[in-house]
């Protein structure tokens, strides 16, 4: 339950960076409503959309350049490709139907991701959680129940993905009794290295 | 479900990953989330449901209904776990720790949604009465399957509700709850052969009614 990292968010991004660095995040608090209300749905919506633009494009060429994958591997890269890519469709249509213009997708670049299954899957596993404390950190701050709705939707694809990844990892699907929720400057500083043109 | 049950139970270095991954205390909270969302309807939640139809918006008031519903699903999942490890079922000192540990998480759960109803200035929810004994005495794959099939309601359950949810701290810790569900789900629904993206690219809610249907096996009056 990291409320506070994302009402900090939202009150750092309306330029009050000294007062949250002079008084804490607690002081913060009695902001939050109105940091909130100043995220439209339909910037939240574009935020999502460019995650899920660069997860779409990390398994797409994962599948490509990955050597050797094969097996379950493969087809999981496969599946969860194809529904990060159900994911950008939906959510182009959701940016559309609020009345704004959806993003363009980013430049990537995925370094030595995609060096071998290890490194693959590695790097999967970040994007999978960052993603789900993405969507947590930003749905409380969606008006639209239609909007929320999906992102729910969403994230509990994104959560079972995650799962996912770390079980072929070895490692355990859900590691916290409560899953953080990041802000959107801690999601964004997580996957900067891997876009090349600015946002 | 046989096929990976087998698998966990005859090769060892396939048991021994599963154990892993479902070993951390992460694996723990969200295997009792779930199953404590699959557990049962009280004749409160029943009530309740009865009296809350589905409401698309929802309401201040709502929101106290909503957190005592998760809670009385959380405290089924407990009980659920904690009736696993005193039935002795679990022989392997490493699935008792994990069951262990999913227990303390699951009361993380509980702890957590019992102070978020009196944040709401309500009253908790009671402890359901409800018994586990059926799937315990079944062995330990269907508590197994149990198990996964109480993750996925659970999820479905908490995704039903989100959009209902006024207060923003409170939607802010239904939605950390929920994702754990989620990959508990995900990981239970795959180590028993199950289809671990049942709803394909988008996740399906569930309405309360259906859920307290669902777990209305376990409750006893």
């Amino acid at each position: 339950m990291e409320i506070q990292s994302m009402t900090r968010s939202a009150f750092l991004a309306r330029g009050a960076v000294a007062v949250g660095a002079a008084y804490g995040a607690g002081a913060v608090a009695p902001f939050v409503g109105t940091a909130l209300a100043s995220s439209t749905d339909v910037d939240i919506v574009n935020f999502a959309l460019t995650l899920e633009y660069l997860e779409a494009a990390f398994y797409t060429q994962a599948v490509q350049k990955v050597p050797g994958l094969k097996g379950d591997v493969l087809k999981l890269a496969k599946d969860l490709r194809d529904n990060e890519q159900q994911h950008v469709s939906a959510l182009k249509a959701t940016v559309k139907q609020l009345g704004g213009t959806p993003v363009t997708a980013p430049g990537v670049d995925f370094g030595g991701a995609f060096k071998s299954e290890t490194t693959f899957l590695k790097y999967a596993n970040t994007f999978e959680d960052t993603g789900v404390s993405a969507y947590n950190g930003a749905a409380p701050a969606i008006s639209s129940p239609d909007v929320l709705a999906a992102a729910g939707s969403i994230v509990q694809v994104e959560a079972r993905h995650a799962a996912l990844i770390r079980l072929q990892r070895g490692v355990t699907p859900a590691p916290l009794a409560f899953d953080k929720s990041s802000d959107k400057a801690a999601v964004l500083a997580a996957v900067k290295p891997f876009i090349k043109a600015a946002m | 479900m046989e096929t990976a049950l087998n698998e966990l139970a005859n090769d060892p270095s396939s048991r021994k990953r599963f154990l892993k991954a479902a070993g951390g205390a992460g694996a723990a909270a969200a295997l009792g989330t779930l199953l404590a969302a699959c557990g049962g309807g009280s004749k409160k939640m029943k009530t309740a449901a009865a009296a809350a139809p589905a409401a698309s918006k929802g309401s201040p008031g709502g929101d106290l209904a909503i957190v005592n519903y998760a809670l009385t699903l959380e405290y089924l999942e407990a009980q659920f776990y904690a009736d696993v490890i005193a039935s002795g079922i679990v022989k392997d000192p490493k699935i008792a720790s994990l069951a262990k540990s999913i227990a303390e998480a699951e009361q993380q759960h509980v702890d957590a949604l019992t102070a978020a109803a009196r944040k709401l200035g309500g009253t908790p929810a009671a402890k359901p009465k409800a018994s586990f004994q059926s799937v315990i005495d079944g062995g330990l794959t269907k508590t197994l399957q149990t198990a996964a099939a109480v993750e996925n309601l659970g999820a479905a359950a908490y995704l039903g509700q989100a959009a209902k949810i006024q207060n923003k701290e409170i939607l802010a810790a239904a939605l950390s709850i929920h994702s754990v569900e989620a990959r508990h789900a995900a990981a239970l629904n795959k180590l028993t052969g199950g289809n671990p993206l049942p709803d394909g690219a988008f996740a399906k809610p569930m309405a309360k009614a259906d859920v307290l249907k669902a777990v209305q096996p376990f409750l006893t009056a």
